[in-house]
């Protein structure tokens, strides 16, 4: 059995859903792995796997341009790659991005390969003037979800919320 | 080899045909000259984010299956997205055509060369990544033969337009970047059933 929570996943899932997401976008990593199937699994959901995660700003725009609610799933080394799509596209265009970004590299680490990207995501979220909040327990995510998506929706901008390892993985620290 | 045609007299020659369909294009001179030869609501140009114009219309085309969507493309900018190419056939939406106008340089910043002068096919790349339909034509009327094909082939097309690298005088128009946008999404969302 993965470590990575398939309740906390199906908590995100049916938040996601229940604010009108419709199409989502994901690039495979390991915290994401049963989003992705349940997306997969959803004759309701237009999922969308893509090569790289910048091309899910290009998508995300033209759903949202065509009507459709969307969401991006993607790890923190996804959203750094998608940086000039997310300003040139999203931004400069006033396209509502919901980003869902697994949070590697923060306290409990065991891939030394993630812990760059974590020691900078943050301040690349600030840099690039996003709003974004944690979701780290179940009690908060239906709630924090449904509100990142309203502020998205009101302020035709990107917002993004930090999947966090105490959310996502159920492993003893 | 004869010379290949210049990408505006292309674009008039199915002007009529984009008019009536959702037309996605990127930015610099594609833009310019789309909108020099008559700008409507039902056009989009992605005036930056090189690259995700071909996204932006596989998004539009999956929401809105009942829109066919025309991307118009260019060499530098599908360059910056080969992968994009893999996604598009991957999810092969039958009412995307991708026009890529090809014009073996970055124009708009002084015309170096990119690595279609060189060799690299684009049509091959997209054949190779699964787009079903590909060609590359050379001539005014060979695209609009070739473009005629794809809007009625009912499936996913790459089709690469050679065109000499000339453009216009100037890239900023008098349409700005977000009244371009919202019109377009009025414009879709009044066409929804």
């Amino acid at each position: 059995m993965s470590p990575v929570s398939t309740d906390n996943s199906r908590l995100i899932y049916d938040a996601l859903k229940g604010c009108g997401v419709r199409l989502v976008s994901a690039l495979p990593e390991t915290w994401l792995v049963h989003l992705i199937r349940m997306a997969e699994d959803d004759p309701d959901m237009i999922l969308v796997r893509l090569a790289k995660e910048e091309e899910g700003v290009g998508i995300s725009a033209g759903a949202h341009l065509a009507g459709v609610k969307s969401a991006m799933l993607m790890q923190n080394h996804g959203f750094l790659a998608a940086v000039n799509g997310i300003v040139s596209c999203a931004q400069l265009y006033r396209i509502p991005l919901l980003m869902l970004i697994s949070f590697r590299g923060e306290f409990g680490e065991r891939d030394p390969w993630q812990t760059e990207g974590g020691g900078v995501t943050e301040d690349v979220l600030r840099a690039l003037n996003i709003p974004f909040e944690y979701l780290d327990h179940p009690s908060h995510v239906e709630r924090r979800i449904a509100k990142a998506q309203t502020l998205a929706a009101a302020s035709n901008k990107p917002v993004a919320l930090l999947l966090c390892r105490d959310l996502m993985w159920e492993e003893p620290a | 080899m004869s010379p290949v045609p210049r990408r505006l007299d292309v674009l008039e020659a199915v002007y009529d045909r984009l008019a009536s369909r959702v037309v996605v294009t990127i930015m610099g001179a594609v833009a310019a000259e789309l909108q020099s030869i008559g700008h409507r609501p039902n056009f989009f140009y992605l005036q930056h984010a090189m690259g995700l114009a071909s996204s932006l219309g596989l998004g539009i085309a999956l929401s809105r299956p009942d829109q066919q969507v025309v991307v118009l493309d260019g060499d530098g900018s599908v360059l910056m997205n080969l992968g994009g190419l893999t996604t598009l056939a991957r999810y092969r939406p039958r009412n995307l055509v991708h026009v890529v106008f090809d014009n073996e340089s970055l124009l708009s910043v002084g015309g170096f060369p990119t690595a279609t002068s060189t060799g690299s096919d684009l049509a091959g790349i997209a054949a190779a990544a699964g787009v079903p339909r590909t060609a590359t034509v050379r001539t005014r009327d060979d695209f609009v033969r070739a473009f005629d094909e794809a809007l009625a082939a009912n499936d996913l097309t790459t089709l690469v337009a050679k065109v000499e690298a000339v453009g216009p005088s100037a890239y900023v128009t008098g349409l700005t970047l977000l009244e371009n946008r919202f019109e377009f999404q009025r414009h879709l969302r009044e066409t929804r059933k």
